[in-house]
């Protein structure tokens, strides 16, 4: 039961301290009933306080840390179930499958492909960041132990998917410090296996045969005391994965159930097994729909390439735009002495131009200045993309000292900017080129 | 204690709509929860997959498509294949090569094909015009003329060829008409308030609410998806309730990832496989946030999207 503003506010100690952050005990007892803050920013509040409140002020949905240094990623403490209507706060993170089952040949393989996808996106490094080391019994414990050792050497956070107690200490002996995830909680394992991962400090993976097995298990683990808790997606079938992912999260959120509260694992490695392009779907459908950690077989480029681009749309902040930096962009093998044209830092803007400027063929310089990360019209509405941005940009960058070409492409829809830029920058052939980036080609072409 | 959850079903439903005629028909549609809540209430129609040809017959298609219609000569050799490809629900014909600023191909020219192609195949079809909206305008009026009677999608009617687009397919000639929007809620609503004013069955729009590759600002396309299916379910909004159907094909196979060739980027690999997944991820994010149907060029791609609809629903 979610508590009101003013309820918290009689339990506040009213000094208007400002240690929290705060102005007032008032406005921080009313950041505290939305979810915003935690009630332990204030040093004021008694125990007895707190521990009245923090159940019922705690937000909805846990935020778990895995991994260690800088490998680790805070997971779940979502707040929405839409990004529209807030943003959602923790990225799904992808993992590669390893099991005791394979072949040292296939082992080797998988431990040399997965550092391979490993490049930059607009500001953001897509790899894959963790990998799911599974026990198969048939194996035995020593070589499982020595598939996580070399899985650890990879330097990404481990997901050690055993369910017996004894392997996973075995286990975890080598690599508790990088904090894994021992996945393997199941309603006949629990205390034991809650025991391995509290001694341990490591976050614990629950499953079950069913929704209410997992529910119940998840209930029975709280009740140890355990919160630092992940949950797994049913893996019977597709339908059911989605079915865990969907209605957890959302009774979380939208109901307020805590025990449903918790991020998820969803292996899709498992729910469509040597069906790479099904796993492609599936990976698409729970960074989606509600999957913290999504579990594949493989991870290539081709793969990556949609997944990481994708997972960067959803998980941007709908009130913060996606820009690219401000510099000279070379396109098909540019030299000093093509052709320029400049537009917008927003991210949409930038691929959308320099996709087009790249199916043109015609080598090009695309010089991009910071326009405050809007479209063309808007950035343009507001001033920050007008003849003295792009001229003052020019010269701090010291265009003319790095191009010899003197003609600038500017955007149809700023057209009007042509006069005055031809003032600002003396020397520089102004051209106007189309109004959307689709013409471009036609026009790059035309005009050689 | 079992796990008890609260029913995510609506009062409101998405209209039904269907497009063909015959037992291949398809209905698009009528479902009273988010996509593929099959925990909250049965989907009255699973999603449909369609597969997109062009005009320009094999050479407007990349390499690797190519070798997926060996033998084809024609564009009606090319929809005779594409129809019997795995999943393959109905079939795009989309006439990119009338733009002008294009091939500019004249619209007797292009309507032939379409009748050509209409005539080989029984399959429900698609028919899409070539992005300039004057042209559009003049084509599409024909195509829906050429085809009464098969109660064919005839996309796109935008903002500012709607009375014409609209008119025709609508009205005249009793085929669907597919409303396009640029990822903005009001815009599509606006879209379908004005072909509704026109005289246009709502129970006879889908909408195309906007499309985008992953990582191209995909992020509009799913939260307008989003929103569009909140104010149509929970809040009731009839003029919000047309099925949503996305095309994919025709924005992915022109971004870079599936476009630099192996030589130029040899560390990612197969053009195809590239092309596969990118169709593929692009669309399943298009389906889970709401789409009825998607719009999909490689078979491959179709087959596992088809795939996995059957697996959800």
């Amino acid at each position: 039961m979610a508590l009101k503003g003013l309820d918290i506010f009689k339990l506040s100690p009213k000094k208007n301290c400002k240690e929290c952050g705060s102005p007032t005990c008032m406005a921080f007892s009313m950041k505290v009933a939305q979810g915003a803050v935690s009630i332990d920013a204030c040093p004021y509040f008694s125990e007895e306080a707190k521990a009245a409140m923090s159940e019922a002020t705690a937000p909805p949905m846990k935020t778990v840390k895995v991994g260690a240094g800088e490998n680790e990623y805070a997971l779940g403490g979502e707040t929405v179930l839409f990004r529209h209507e807030k943003t959602y706060v923790s990225k799904t993170r992808y993992a590669v499958a390893l099991c005791s089952c394979m072949d040292d040949a296939v082992v080797e393989e998988k431990l040399a492909a997965i550092p391979k996808v490993d490049y930059d996106r607009i500001g953001e490094r897509m790899f894959v960041e963790m990998v799911y080391v599974n026990y198969a019994p048939e194996s035995g414990a020593d070589k499982y132990v020595e598939l996580v050792k070399k899985a650890a050497g990879l330097n990404r956070v481990l997901i050690l998917g055993v369910e017996d107690p004894e392997v996973a200490k075995a286990a975890l002996a080598v690599c508790k410090d990088s904090k894994p995830v021992l996945n393997g909680a199941t309603p006949a394992n629990y205390e034991a296996m809650n025991a391995v991962a509290v001694e341990n400090g490591v976050a614990l993976g629950v499953m079950g045969a069913n929704d209410d097995e997992l529910f119940d298990t998840v209930a029975a683990l709280e009740k140890l005391g355990n919160k630092n808790l992940l949950i797994n997606a049913n893996t019977a079938s597709i339908k059911a994965a989605y079915a865990t992912a969907v209605r957890f999260r959302r009774a979380a959120i939208k109901d307020n159930n805590r025990t449903c509260g918790y991020p998820s694992i969803v292996n899709v490695a498992k729910l469509a097994m040597g069906d790479a392009h099904m796993q492609a779907a599936l990976a698409s459908v729970f960074t989606m729909k509600y999957g913290s950690i999504v579990v594949m077989e493989n991870i290539g480029y081709a793969e990556a390439l949609p997944l990481y681009g994708m997972r960067q749309n959803v998980f941007t902040d709908p009130q913060k735009p996606m820009k690219v930096e401000p510099g000279i962009y070379q396109i098909n093998g540019a030299d000093e002495n093509s052709i320029c044209l400049t537009t917008v830092d927003f991210a949409l803007t930038y691929f959308v131009v320099s996709g087009e400027l790249e199916r043109s063929g015609v080598p090009c310089n695309l010089i991009i200045n910071d326009a405050g990360g809007l479209s063309v019209l808007t950035s343009w509405a507001a001033g920050k993309f007008s003849s003295s941005s792009i001229a003052k940009y020019f010269q701090e960058a010291d265009i003319e000292g790095k191009i010899k070409c003197r003609k600038l492409c500017i955007p149809g829809k700023v057209a009007v900017l042509k006069g005055e830029l031809e003032a600002k920058m003396p020397g520089w052939e102004i051209i106007v080129a189309p109004r959307e980036a689709v013409q471009l080609v036609k026009f790059l072409k035309d005009m050689q | 204690m079992p796990f008890t959850a609260k029913s995510g079903k609506f009062n409101a439903s998405i209209n039904t709509l269907t497009i063909g005629t015959g037992d291949k028909a398809i209905t698009l549609g009528g479902e009273n929860v988010l996509p593929f809540y099959t925990f909250d209430a049965p989907i009255e129609n699973a999603p449909k997959v369609g597969i997109e040809i062009t005009d320009g017959g094999l050479d407007a298609e990349p390499d690797c498509i190519k070798a997926c219609y060996e033998g084809c000569t024609s564009v009606v050799d090319m929809a005779k294949k594409a129809a019997g490809f795995e999943g393959v629900d109905f079939l795009s014909l989309r006439l990119e090569g009338g733009d002008p600023n294009g091939l500019n191909k004249s619209t007797e020219e292009l309507i032939a094909i379409v009748k050509e192609v209409a005539a080989a195949v029984d399959l429900p079809l698609v028919i899409s015009g070539c992005k300039n909206v004057e042209k559009d305008a003049e084509l599409l009026t024909k195509a829906a003329e050429a085809l009464e009677g098969r109660n064919a999608l005839i996309l796109p009617a935008k903002e500012e060829n709607y009375k014409t687009v609209g008119a025709a397919a609508g009205l005249a000639y009793k085929q669907v008409v597919g409303a396009e929007s640029s990822v903005d809620i009001n815009l599509a609503k606006q879209l379908n308030v004005l072909l509704t004013q026109l005289g246009v069955n709502p129970q006879s729009i889908a909408m195309n609410v906007g499309t985008a590759s992953a990582g191209y600002g995909f992020e509009y396309v799913i939260s307008t998806i989003d929103r569009v299916k909140a104010a149509a379910l929970s809040q009731g909004d009839a003029t919000l309730q047309m099925p949503i159907i996305t095309p994919v094909a025709s924005e992915v196979w022109g971004v870079k990832e599936t476009m630099a060739s192996e030589a130029d980027m040899p560390e990612w690999g197969p053009v195809e496989e590239r092309g596969i997944d990118m169709e593929i991820e692009t669309a399943a994010a298009d389906l889970v946030s709401g789409s009825n149907a998607v719009i999909l060029r490689h078979p491959a791609s179709v087959a596992t999207i088809s795939k996995m609809i059957k697996e959800l629903v």
